[in-house]
């Protein structure tokens, strides 16, 4: 008797140190992934804090495209460099207060995005509640359109838009950006799934105690929704604040591209600030994320599950 | 009023059936005046996406249709398929096309299958399982423009990764003047997406009932048999949507392709964005609607096999 437990035991023992194993070695490759995953993230920020000499002593290579031989010295090959000789901050300083072109394509982003953001959502708010509140059949089909639409590439729907902005003579104003924007299907997808979730007796009962759509619109569905229009919030934000293709096309006037386009648009000689412009430019997506994270996993979670 | 939102918040969690099912019987009931007033203001509400939809989306795809059809916008002679035929037969169309394709059949499988074995990675009980999931989303949000620098510092001709290959004796390639362009935007475009592919499947991973897994752990089911016959089973709906968010995504990856090679790449990475941006700047509108409107037939088409290879696979298994 005693024999079989000291054998049960030993049997566990060894399960348990083989399962120790299997973690430890799962641990090792997230964590390889995780720096993949973070290198050019951390990299970006840390070049961002080297001063001009450093950075052109260390990648002199991959953006020049003449050999200047001129004071700087070019390095044979390209250093990636994890931590800055000195840490220098000459970089934001010469952003802030030499360069405003890129303070100014900066700006440009956030009144390119901020308005679209906030406007999406609250057309979007009314619409969500429309899908929501007697729903028929014609409702249903027009829904399904929205998620087709929501499906469509930047390849299709770019010509639509163009053609509209071009008939309203909106075309290179930054109206053609923002009013698709507005009116994209996206968020109101998304806030209707999340409002049709919300039972029909909770405004049933509502209605049936005096209250009006506007009361049930306003005290009911809107603060049952706040997690989820933050979610959307954010999912429109970081959606908009990469946005490339768009201004492209729809603005011909290089003075009004955002950040996202114009910082590909690096002279050779400024390699050092575009890296501190890049990191400048991260940060309130960044920032958004460090607080909002769970509100993000929350929208993405919402997303899935498109047939529901 | 608070315990009325506590007790709203409880009804949205116990919420499933019972409610769809008073749903109907409340649109079954005949319609008061009231009711008639209702649907109205819900209209209402609904008034301004719909007419923002409809004037930016809808009406001009139609318009777009109408283009496609005809010889040019003053003329207006219908030609039927004649502009369809000519952007066929166009060489940058077909290699637009081509490219596209190839990049998505490579980078989409991939990056369903690459995020569900992250996701299934932090299953475990690992150290730091919440800023593991923090790392791997992290991508999501940077915008492409601010880590394109260090792209190019790492692929470049003099750079880390042929300095690593070297390292194993492999010769200089010049990545993005040559044909390993495609890998570097793949490994780019899976950078970047498998984090929120991650979070959908960690989301479906954890709604699999776990009596079901107890259950065929008692019967000494093998791992591979319980991912195989269960869990990809309870998956399915959850992996048609992955793959279409990144068959969408990866009609997106002209911007990582045009932030870090300009406004013409290396012949392998041309993309169908790239033709039309060219189609833009010469405002062709029938090669530009044509394009668009095969472009939107295959996203249907493709959408529409992806939803019944679902049906397909994952009928025996509700929700």
């Amino acid at each position: 008797m005693k024999q079989q437990s000291n054998n049960a035991y030993k049997k566990k023992k060894r399960k348990q140190a083989r399962g120790l194993v299997k973690i430890c070695m799962i641990t090792v490759i997230a964590a390889f992934f995780a720096v993949l995953f973070l290198m050019p993230i951390v990299l970006t920020i840390t070049n961002s804090f080297m001063s001009a000499s450093e950075i052109s002593a260390n990648y002199g290579q991959v953006f020049a495209t003449t050999d200047t031989g001129g004071k700087t010295f070019i390095a044979e090959r390209v250093n990636l460099k994890f931590i800055p000789d000195m840490v220098s901050f000459s970089q934001y300083l010469t952003v802030l207060l030499k360069s405003p072109d890129y303070l100014f394509k900066f700006w440009n982003s956030v009144i390119l995005v901020v308005p679209i953001v906030v406007f999406q959502l609250l057309v979007a708010s009314g619409a969500a509640y429309g899908f929501t509140r007697y729903r028929g059949r014609l409702k249903e089909i027009i829904f399904f359109i929205y998620i087709i639409l929501m499906l469509m590439p930047y390849q299709v729907t770019l010509v639509p838009n163009y053609l509209v902005s071009d008939w309203l003579s909106i075309l290179d104003t930054r109206w053609a950006i923002w009013l698709p924007g507005i009116f994209s299907p996206f968020a109101v997808y998304l806030l209707a799934k999340y409002m049709r979730r919300i039972p029909v007796s909770v405004m049933e009962a509502a209605q049936i105690d005096g209250a009006g759509e506007w009361q049930i619109f306003k005290n009911i569905c809107m603060p049952l929704c706040k997690g989820a229009i933050c979610s959307i919030a954010i999912l429109i934000f970081i959606d908009y604040w990469n946005m490339v293709e768009q201004p492209l096309i729809l603005l011909s006037d290089e003075e009004m591209h955002p950040l996202s386009v114009f910082l590909s648009k690096i002279n050779e000689g400024e390699v050092g600030l575009a890296f501190a412009v890049a990191t400048i430019y991260m940060v309130p997506p960044i920032l958004i994320f460090l607080y909002g994270e769970d509100y993000l996993v929350e929208g993405i979670t919402y997303q899935g599950g498109i047939k529901g | 009023m608070r315990s009325l939102k506590k007790d709203v918040a409880e009804k949205i969690k116990n919420a499933d059936k019972p409610v769809k099912a008073s749903a109907k019987k409340r649109t079954e009931s005949k319609m008061t005046a009231s009711k008639r007033r209702g649907t109205g203001i819900s209209w209402l509400y609904l008034s301004p996406s719909l007419a923002g939809v409809l004037l930016f989306f809808v009406l001009p795809f139609f318009v777009v249709v109408f283009y496609s059809l005809v010889d040019n916008p003053i003329n207006m002679e219908f030609v039927f398929f004649e502009n369809f035929v000519r952007v066929f037969k166009n060489a940058a169309f077909q290699q637009a096309a081509g490219n596209t394709l190839k990049f998505s059949l490579v980078a989409v499988p991939l990056a369903v299958i690459l995020s569900l074995l992250l996701a299934m990675m932090l299953e475990y009980k690992i150290p730091l399982k919440s800023q593991f999931r923090t790392f791997f989303l992290s991508p999501m949000m940077v915008p492409i423009a601010s880590v394109v620098l260090i792209w190019q510092v790492l692929f470049h001709y003099n750079g880390l990764s042929n300095e690593i290959l070297g390292l194993f004796g492999v010769a200089k390639i010049d990545f993005l003047k040559s044909s390993y362009a495609q890998v570097v935007i793949i490994i780019l475009f899976l950078w970047k997406n498998l984090g929120y592919n991650m979070i959908l499947f960690m989301a479906a991973l954890s709604s699999i009932p776990k009596d079901l897994l107890e259950v065929a752990v008692l019967e000494s089911a093998k791992p591979f048999q319980i991912f195989w016959y269960i869990k990809l089973r309870y998956l399915s709906s959850t992996i048609l949507f992955v793959t279409i968010m990144s068959l969408i995504n990866s009609f997106k990856v002209f911007r990582e392709i045009y932030l870090l090679t300009g406004n013409y790449p290396y012949d392998t990475i041309y993309m169908m964005q790239h033709f039309m941006n060219n189609a833009f700047g010469q405002l062709d509108y029938q090669r530009l609607s044509a394009a668009a409107i095969m472009m939107s037939a295959v996203m249907v088409v493709l959408i529409g096999i992806l939803f019944l290879a679902e049906n397909h696979f994952g009928k025996d298994v509700e929700g």
